[in-house]
């Protein structure tokens, strides 16, 4: 079947069997490798991606599902060569050590803080419940979020 | 992983739902996908051909004006943020609070896990518990399904294979009613293995003239535990009135669920310990 979508801003298409999974179709259609595919089951989050500007496990949605929708990945976030304030923020606060979790932290991060621009620590760890990461402990990576939630707040005050 | 291969189809209509389901008795319906697709991609299930009811119109929204209708393919994130529901129902606004986590909660919908009928759902106390009515649309029409007739087993519902569960409406509850949903949630997978939602209404003097005590996740369908709601009825609803009910949690159930990570026997005890939680919750005892 044939499926069209905006990633990252722009008009894309494939070919796709149905129950081709969208983290398949990005990432082997696209060549958006940045997605990840981690437990394949719909735990770990490592394939968050945002669907119509909420964050969804793309390994848990058809690419069909998607036909017609507005997708980010990873990719899309950085503007102008310049990171995402999320980005940045896991580079600041050391939020991760393979790095293999952390395109999905940053996706579901940057919901978390759309609906919440000023979290806990406990609605960090909260919000961030469907990304596992087996590195860091998660430590750095509540920083990192706080680092970011800091740095997106002082630019909206700009 | 990839699903068994499957043919697809986007209707616009529920009529061309019902239609593709007539022609094809090997086509599922797929809504938000949160508890097929995984069931798919392990092989567990593999459809000849899934309906997919994203691209329907008017199956999506919360209104509430003193009762609630909710659109079947309304999704857990979308629900939440209801201040309405959350105000009158709170019972499945807390069970919905529960569900897997953000990006779980921004695809599955509440029909499609009512629909679905896992034994461990959050949400399916919760609306057994307000009195839920399942209305469905099938090849002779709608019709409306009660919420004690709905969940007929461990992953089987009332509805037809040619029917589409459209919407689930909640009666407007009566004065002094309140509800409260807890649950002992699984440490990986935050299933719950035991849950149980409250709705109870109070007269003037502060008695409890009505109850609606519901577990899920210790028994195999959404079980309204028949013994704690009649000890409730009648009491005063402090904290030893609901400790001396919730002791009843065992009345009338035939059988409970275990598994290698929780016995029958400890989620019976379970059941016991979280219909009081609920009920000390909904009664404001806490």
């Amino acid at each position: 079947m044939q499926v069209s979508m905006t990633v990252n801003g722009q008009e894309r298409s494939g070919e796709v069997e149905p129950r081709t999974l969208l983290v398949h179709f990005l990432r082997e259609n696209l060549g958006l490798t940045g997605t990840h595919i981690g437990c394949d089951t719909s735990q770990c989050g490592a394939c968050t991606i945002h669907l119509n500007g909420k964050a969804v496990k793309s390994c848990t949605v058809l690419a069909v599902q998607a036909n017609g929708a507005d997708v980010t990945t990873i990719e899309g976030m950085a503007k102008d060569g310049e990171l995402h304030p999320i980005q940045e923020g896991f580079w600041e606060e050391h939020g991760l050590q393979c790095g293999y979790c952390t395109p999905g932290m940053i996706m579901t991060t940057a919901d978390l803080l759309k609906r919440n621009p000023n979290p806990t620590e406990a609605e960090i760890r909260h919000g961030i419940e469907g990304n596992l990461c087996r590195c860091t402990g998660y430590q750095h990576i509540v920083k990192s979020v706080q680092w970011a939630a800091d740095k997106m707040a002082a630019q909206s005050g700009d | 992983m990839y699903p068994a291969a499957f043919d697809y189809h986007r209707p616009g209509s529920v009529e061309e739902v019902i239609q593709i389901l007539s022609d094809n008795p090997e086509a599922k319906i797929i809504a938000g996908g949160h508890s097929l697709l995984p069931a798919m991609k392990l092989r567990l299930a593999a459809p000849g051909a899934l309906v997919d009811l994203g691209g329907i119109d008017g199956l999506t929204g919360v209104a509430v004006n003193g009762s609630a209708s909710i659109g079947a393919m309304t999704t857990y994130d979308d629900a939440m943020a209801s201040d309405d529901l959350a105000a009158s129902f709170a019972a499945l606004h807390e069970a919905i609070s529960h569900v897997g986590d953000i990006q779980v909660r921004n695809r599955g919908t509440i029909g499609g896990s009512a629909a679905h009928a896992d034994p461990a759902a959050d949400t399916t106390a919760a609306l057994v518990a307000h009195g839920a009515e399942f209305v469905a649309q099938g090849p002779n029409g709608e019709r409306t399904i009660s919420a004690d007739d709905f969940f007929v087993d461990l992953f089987m519902t009332a509805l037809e294979p040619e029917e589409v569960l459209t919407k689930i409406n909640l009666p407007a509850p009566a004065d002094n009613t309140s509800s409260a949903y807890k649950k002992f949630a699984h440490p990986a997978s935050g299933y719950p293995v035991c849950g149980v939602a409250a709705v109870v209404t109070r007269d003037g003097s502060g008695n409890v003239t009505a109850a609606r005590v519901v577990a899920t996740g210790s028994t195999l369908t959404p079980t309204r535990l028949a013994g704690v709601e009649n000890a409730i009825t009648g009491t005063a609803g402090d904290a030893d009135a609901v400790e001396a009910a919730a002791a009843n949690a065992s009345e009338g159930v035939n059988e409970w669920a275990g598994d290698h990570y929780a016995s029958s026997e400890y989620r019976e005890h379970l059941t016991k310990v979280f219909a009081k939680r609920a009920l000390n919750a909904a009664l404001g005892n806490d």
